[in-house]
């Protein structure tokens, strides 16, 4: 199977460029990973990250065939050849398909994605109780996996990765804001309050379309913007 | 070479379940304490966990410590020390209430309490009726509890050194532990971080096995080091085999399939579980099913057009209870096994899947070697906790849910016991002259190689011979060759070459240094195994078919140099329970 790969090593390439693998796989080789493990064998040279290989971890997120997604859930059978294979856009590269995530974890953590509430809970030795439905509010948020496929397929956080909080931030803000044990509410809203941390979201869908949980953070920001107009009015 | 050198109070090795819940302690006392990992902390493997944490809340029925206690003593086939069992069986409602108060999202009863579900091995009034004791997130439990964790460090602060791989222990010449070597792999810098404690919150090294559920970075690191710095390891034989690895891809399929009723079939479309395990059936433990599962394929019943395989059957729990309590599994067998199990089984095969052995600690999270005549006499400054740690709770064999527990409350413990040392050792002991020296030169070493070995190659070997040698069921024929096999691989892994020669994130240079940690547990285990002769939980021999209290209710210890062993008794005697004596074992 052919793969076009974007290689660049600081220590020795001037330039980023594109080379070609042509390798030949075993019949186990379902995933894109598993292809990739085997470029590595004959090329050690090649880096990416990966741990998981089932999804859940968000270590290898890269750009295929023009997609974000995760290599070790991607299937070779759908994919066109060559496969071209990009490290994530819009983030520095450190070497081959590894980016630089500092500015997506910035983001993440400016929302303060830990659950507030200062209140002693009933009693040490018992459970906050939460409603089935209550707790429901949350499916479909805690699930992110921090890969930041829609973060780096978001324009407005391209442009703006200091000031957009981006996708996976306000999504992991939303799931705070639903969780009926959290008392931030209206400091979260406060924090997102701004031209630049909510605002430049632009209902584009990029972040849907690519998110590999099958999450929808523009539904999530929908509901963070319908709560700020409701406390206005 | 002198190093540079970062100071801290406290060093943490590991950001999974583990670690985090001891960082939380120690960042949260206000200390100055370091936490290495070679991955982002959400992306440690405890993050891979579906089924749930176990933990007596009696949520969904009448349920006790001491039911909790028992199953896990049973289920460890007698080799589990019953003073951490207890401890860890005590504590367990506090961890998890606690986890929930920091924001776990469980899933939740019609009353609010949190939602609990049955899990292999875990039964009311001492092995009467299975329990639902597993607390859980879905089933995507790791993950719901990894991130809460690093959500709570980063309200605390905690300071993370994200893509820092531990090399070496440094230990001074009375045996203190003073700290790690870590290469930054960003710019492929070696530093010594020189603390006052080190905890290694490590993980698990599945790797060794061709056939795993364990991520790629599970490669036994803490545990290399370890058995290089001198340290002996325990109960290596023990590797527990999880029933249903889909066929083919080793992915995890959760026991709580089978707690939530599924169950397996034999290409007859026969329940066979109910022959092995008249009461609990597909919830008997671990060990238990997976040997019923290659007794069935041995004999020819198993399904597809190998017969190498067995069905896990759920499509009658129904469209709702699978979309709402196992929505993971069925992502996950549509995509590895080509299969809805709304409709159709999923081909399952027994899976290499936890170390129940690892580093010697007492139920502190002190890690105890023997000297001076005390078997368990502690390590002066070392510390750890979770997979990578032996208490030992989980004995021959695990019970589902048990290792997410054993990290929240072996985690916070160690964390306790740190803080304690730290407050009655201040101070940082000198580094030795040549602190550092032994990291530097395996690097030269491996960057200096040339007609070498190519690490992919020797990683190969090794992962094959374990799997032929070492698996479900063990013969003496095979362990003593296997020996002799893993001995020749273990010279090859000495002369590694990589070809990559670049500082910059070097990944090719992170897998040879890796190897060089999986090729110990690989020797550990395979010289354990040769050596234990009877059959007890996940170590089942041919020739010693039966458990042998007489001469073997004893933990084996593992000594690097010279591939020594030696061997320690089994602590039966709880802290305020009284004892539960070795008894045959059925379900
Ligand atoms: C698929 C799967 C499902 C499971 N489901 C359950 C379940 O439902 N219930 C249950 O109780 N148990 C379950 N288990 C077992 C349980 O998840 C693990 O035993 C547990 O998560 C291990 O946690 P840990 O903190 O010890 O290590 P890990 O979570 O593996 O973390 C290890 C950490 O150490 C770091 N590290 C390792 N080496 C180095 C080094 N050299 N330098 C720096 N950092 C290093 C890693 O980066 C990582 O941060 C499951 C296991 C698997 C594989
Ligand atoms: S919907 Fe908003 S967050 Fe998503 S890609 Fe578009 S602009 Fe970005
Ligand atoms: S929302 Fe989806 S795409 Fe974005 S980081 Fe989370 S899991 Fe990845
Ligand atoms: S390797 Fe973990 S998400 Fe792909």
């Amino acid at each position: 199977m052919k793969f076009r790969i974007y290689r660049y090593d600081p220590d020795k390439d001037a330039q980023p460029y594109m080379r070609d693998y042509d390798i030949a796989l075993e019949p186990t080789d379902r995933m894109l990973l598993d292809a990739l493990v085997r470029i590595k064998a004959e090329d050690d040279s090649l880096s990416l990250r990966r741990s998981c290989r089932e999804g859940v971890c968000g270590s290898d997120a890269m750009n295929i065939n023009g997609r974000n997604g995760l290599a070790c859930i991607t299937r070779l059978a759908d994919l066109k050849e060559p496969v071209e294979l990009r490290p994530l856009p819009g983030l520095p590269v450190i070497r081959d398909l590894i980016v630089d995530m500092s500015q997506f974890f910035k983001q993440y953590h400016s929302i303060k994605p830990y659950l507030r509430n200062d209140a002693a809970p009933p009693s040490p030795d018992k459970e906050r109780l939460q409603s089935p439905a209550e707790r429901e509010e949350l499916d479909g948020l805690y699930e992110c996996i921090l890969c930041a496929c829609c973060s780096t397929s978001c324009p407005s956080f391209w442009w703006n990765p200091d000031k957009f909080v981006g996708p996976a931030g306000l999504l992991a803000a939303y799931r705070f804001i639903a969780d009926t044990r959290d008392q931030a509410t209206s400091e979260r809203l406060d924090d997102l309050e701004d031209p630049y941390r909510l605002f430049r979201c632009h209902s584009i869908m990029n972040c849907v379309d690519v998110c590999p949980k099958g999450l929808n953070p523009t539904r999530a920001i929908g509901k963070i913007k319908d709560l700020m107009v409701r406390r206005m009015t | 070479m002198a190093l540079p050198v970062r100071k801290f109070d406290a060093v943490i090795v590991g950001a999974g379940g583990a670690g985090m819940r001891a960082s939380l302690q120690l960042a949260e006392a206000g200390l100055k304490v370091a936490v290495l990992s070679k991955v982002f902390p959400t992306r440690s493997h405890t993050v891979a966990a579906q089924g749930g944490i176990g933990a007596s809340l009696g949520n969904m029925g009448e349920d006790s410590w001491l039911w909790h206690m028992y199953d896990t003593i049973k289920g460890s086939d007698y080799l589990g020390d019953q003073d951490a069992i207890e401890f860890m069986c005590r504590m367990a409602p506090q961890a998890v209430i606690e986890l929930e108060h920091f924001g776990m999202p469980f899933d939740r009863n019609d009353d609010g309490t949190v939602y609990q579900r049955p899990f292999g091995g875990h039964s009311q009034n001492f092995g009467e009726r299975p329990v639902q004791r597993s607390c859980c997130a879905a089933d995507r439990t790791g993950h719901a509890m990894l991130h809460t964790l690093y959500q709570r460090n980063v309200r605390a602060n905690t300071l993370f050194f994200v893509e820092w791989m531990a090399l070496d222990i440094i230990r001074d010449p009375s045996g203190q532990v003073l700290g790690v070597t870590a290469m930054e792999m960003e710019t492929g810098e070696i530093w010594i971080f020189h603390a006052r404690a080190t905890l290694f919150a490590t993980g698990g090294a599945g790797r060794i096995f061709s056939a795993s559920t364990n991520a790629f970075i599970n490669t036994g690191d803490g545990l290399g080091m370890a058995a290089r710095a001198g340290i002996p390891l325990e109960d290596m034989e023990f590797w527990q085999f999880h029933p249903t690895g889909v066929a083919g891809a080793g992915v995890l399929i959760t026991e709580g399939v089978r707690g939530e009723g599924g169950y397996l079939l034999n290409k007859d479309g026969e329940r066979f579980m109910e022959r092995y395990a008249p009461t609990m059936k597909d919830l008997a433990s671990r060990d238990v099913v997976s040997r019923a599962m290659a007794t069935e394929i041995k004999e020819g019943r198993g399904a597809g057009k190998e017969a190498d395989y067995i069905l896990l059957k759920l499509d009658h729990l129904g469209l709702d209870v699978i979309e709402k309590r196992l929505p993971g599994i069925r992502e996950i067998a549509k995509k590895f096994a080509n299969v809805d199990p709304v409709k159709d089984p999923i081909p399952v095969v027994p899976t290499c899947h936890y170390q129940m052995g690892g580093i010697p600690t007492n139920y502190h999270g002190e890690v105890v070697v023997p000297a001076g005549g005390n078997p368990n006499s502690v390590v002066p400054g070392f510390y750890a906790a979770g997979e990578c740690a032996c208490a030992s709770v989980h004995g021959a064999n695990r019970l589902g849910t048990n290792s997410l527990t054993d990290l929240l409350v072996f985690g916070r413990a160690s964390g306790d016991s740190v803080i304690r040392f730290l407050q009655e050792n201040p101070g940082h002991k000198d580094l030795p002259k040549d602190a550092g020296d032994y990291s530097v030169q395996r690097v030269a070493r491996l960057d200096g190689q040339t007609g070498g070995e190519s690490v992919f190659e020797v990683g190969a070997e090794m992962r094959r011979t374990m799997q032929a040698h070492c698996g479900v069921f063990r013969f003496p024929d095979m362990l003593q060759s296997g020996v002799a096999k893993i001995k020749a691989v273990a010279e090859r892994a000495k002369r590694t070459e990589i070809k990559d020669k670049s500082k910059t994130f070097n990944t090719a240079r992170v897998e040879a240094l890796e190897l060089d940690n999986l090729i110990e547990v690989a020797v550990a285990t395979l010289v354990s195994a040769d050596a234990r002769q009877e059959s007890r939980g996940a170590h089942d021999r041919a020739d010693f078919a039966k458990r042998d209290d007489v001469n073997w209710l004893k933990h084996t210890l593992w000594y690097r140099e010279g591939s020594r062993l030696e061997y320690k008794p089994v602590n039966l005697k709880p802290l305020t329970a009284q004892t539960f004596e070795p008894k045959v074992r059925s379900y």
